[in-house]
């Protein structure tokens, strides 16, 4: 088992043809995801990636020809909304935008849009999931991952590769990796992927990512302590992050001393979470919850 | 990014909310030339991107426009909180009744444009959070319809307005800041205080403004208005060469690829003892033009006493970074010792390349704060 991807996804690429689609489709292709077509208004009946992919002008035909159930996104910020709410009313259950500095308010009534469609987005500004051995969809690197009992979820990249890279270096592999987005407004947050890797049979622990901005982490603190029977471990970044300065992330801002580091580790805490002080300590914290 | 009061003010006016009047001086002479124009007691303030400024003795009324002229001297030139005054607001200076507050924010947990409103007003809205939050209003603007009518008067019901013809006003400004806010692609649009005067009509006395960023592509009229003199030089050059770069007041340079590890990055230099001099977030894929910029945006603040490299290889090939580092050294001249921490992907090669450098290795992120905070404290 896994949550969200595995071998049954179909996946459908929005903007394959772009340099970072083609590139992150190739990676996909070669960790073994099923790719069965790309969107590219005005390209339909081409094929991309050297014949590998054939490319559609909607994503409406493309499922309706291919049977695709998850689309992933890398077109650029000013068009990235309009490809969401594409997938979304094509019938997509699984909708992941990868592109990053889309305008917040766009994603407003993309949002609402997209769960009027009964779909779930993942992102936007997300390195997208990885179900180890399994499914690629999005740009998490394969090869420091590796089939195991560890449920990642993340707001950050780099950052959770490390953590993944760490665990896979101890042993311990991973269901499947969720990067939910730095973004303010993102479809998914830790508070869904929980409830998921809490029902999910193959994960046993779960890892939480978090960073300053917003109080994501502090209602995952509440969700946790309500639902979750299964062990958490937490990492916060931004813990030395000057407030009213924007870190990289839209959504990383503290401001009016609200979303502070501090305040989520003592949160999450609370709730009986381990907090690692190093992102390269999550790994031995699973590994002692695990027993 | 972050618009002066005299900026928002001048855009709530565009949508027809009551301002002051007055107008912006950058010399005592224009202070009071602007104090002369509009007659009587003015008030001088302060045009600087930080909180407190009053408290720092950056507003100050005056009586007549030498006094204006005298005021505006001492506050043009002064230091607030790291920040030189460069232009002053002079603005009639107003009484009133009451001091009330009304925000329009983009909520994260509901995923929707909020409208805040507060009977306290003149005081920051977290304070009035925790003392008496009765006396806030919130309301969640329709995904596609907006702020409606009848949101915008429960608004003014809500905090308290009785008078039929102050709510309609109060209404009115509501929904003319939603407007603002929607059409300038806010994160932040503050009336902070949204004055009741003495003939019980409402006007705007301070506001705060601040856009989103990431939808300054299709404002080009709003990115005009950033003041290059607001913009530290260093944070410039970054966001032309494509880097995030905010400049910390720490010893150790960080280079970092992704937002995520770099706040990491600084909180482990800070657990070993270090402050961090910057976050810096290269972003992916980043080559020797983008590596050299950011070491030179680095190695420019004086304080810098070491670099600490931390990149982690998934899409972005550790030997390339290695490759970009090795590059930007030999064309930027510098003694200060720098500790590279490079893993992942082609991190073999990654380590070979540099074991020629003058770069120290390190192969975990704790022995890369641990080098780089001892070198920067031999120094």
């Amino acid at each position: 088992m896994s949550i969200l991807i595995d071998r049954n996804t179909r996946l459908l690429v929005q903007g394959i043809t772009g340099k970072e689609g083609e590139f992150h489709t190739r990676a996909m292709l070669a960790y073994g995801t099923s790719v069965v077509a790309g969107v590219v208004p005005g390209r339909g009946g081409q094929t991309a990636i050297d014949g590998k992919v054939p490319v559609f002008n909607t994503v409406k035909e493309a499922v309706r020809e291919t049977g695709a159930n998850c689309a992933v996104i890398y077109v650029p910020a000013p068009f990235a909304p309009d490809a969401i709410r594409e997938a979304a009313a094509a019938g997509i259950p699984l909708v992941v935008c990868i592109t990053e500095g889309i305008p917040a308010l766009d994603m407003v009534a993309t949002y609402a849009f997209v769960q009027e469609c009964g779909a779930r987005l993942i992102g936007p500004n997300c390195p997208g999931l990885l179900t180890p051995g399994a499914s690629k969809v999005g740009i998490i690197p394969g090869n420091i991952a590796t089939p195991g009992p560890v449920g990642v979820v993340s707001k950050s990249g780099t950052l959770t590769y490390e953590a993944v890279d760490a665990l896979t270096r101890i042993g311990l592999g991973q269901s499947t990796i969720v990067g939910i987005g730095g973004d303010p407004i993102i479809g998914t947050s830790f508070i869904d992927v929980l409830e998921l890797f809490q029902g999910d049979a193959q994960t046993e622990a779960i890892v939480l990512i978090g960073e300053i901005g917003g109080d994501a982490e502090i209602q995952a603190a509440d969700y946790i302590k309500a639902h979750v029977t299964k062990p958490v471990v937490s990492f916060i970044a931004g813990q030395t992050a000057p407030e009213g300065k924007r870190m990289g992330h839209a959504g990383a801002i503290i401001s009016g001393g609200e979303g502070t580091a501090q305040e989520k580790i003592r949160a999450l805490e609370a709730v009986g979470v381990r907090v690692a002080r190093l992102p390269t300590d999550i790994a031995q914290l699973v590994k002692e919850s695990l027993g | 990014m972050k618009l002066h009061e005299y900026q928002a003010r001048d855009l709530l006016a565009r949508y027809g909310i009551p301002v002051t009047g007055g107008g912006v001086a950058s010399t005592p002479a224009e202070a009071r030339a602007i104090a002369e124009s509009i007659g009587g007691r003015v008030v001088v303030k302060a045009q600087v991107f930080v909180g407190g400024r009053g408290k720092a003795g950056g507003v100050k009324l005056a009586d007549t426009p030498e006094q204006a002229e005298q005021v505006a001297a001492q506050i043009l030139g002064m230091d607030i909180k790291g920040l030189t005054v460069e232009k002053v607001l002079v603005a009639e200076a107003i009484t009133y009744q009451k001091e009330i507050y009304l925000s329009a924010i983009l909520d994260r947990a509901s995923k929707r444009v909020v409208m805040i409103a507060s009977a306290e007003g003149g005081v920051e809205i977290e304070e009035v959070a925790r003392t008496n939050p009765e006396a806030i209003v919130k309301l969640p603007a329709h995904p596609e319809l907006g702020l409606q009518d009848f949101q915008a008067r429960e608004l003014a019901f809500g905090i308290g307005l009785r008078d039929g013809k102050q709510a309609r006003q109060f209404a009115q400004i509501a929904t003319a800041l939603y407007k603002v806010f929607v059409e300038t692609d806010a994160s932040l649009a503050e009336i902070n205080p949204l004055v009741i005067r003495e003939d019980g009509t409402l006007l705007a006395l301070d506001s705060k403004i601040l856009l989103d960023d990431s939808a300054l592509f299709r404002h080009p009229d709003l990115e005009q208005l950033r003041d290059p003199s607001d913009e530290p030089e260093a944070e410039r050059q970054a966001r032309e060469a494509g880097i995030t770069f905010i400049k910390l007041d720490g010893s150790i340079g960080c280079m970092v690829n992704g937002a995520g590890l770099a706040m990491a990055t600084m909180d482990v230099v800070k657990l070993y003892g270090g402050e961090p001099a910057n976050f810096l977030d290269i972003g992916g894929g980043a080559g020797k033009e983008k590596v050299k910029a950011a070491l030179q945006i680095i190695l420019a603040d004086p304080n810098v006493k070491a670099v600490m490299f931390n990149i982690f290889g998934g899409i972005t090939r550790v030997d390339e970074v290695a490759r970009g580092i090795i590059a930007a050294l030999d064309e930027v001249q510098t003694d200060v010792p720098m500790v590279a921490r490079l893993t992942g992907t082609n991190e073999e090669e990654g380590r070979r390349l540099l074991a020629a450098s003058r770069l120290i290795p390190a192969a975990t992120l704790a022995e890369a704060a641990e080098k780089a905070v001892a070198a920067a404290q031999a120094r």
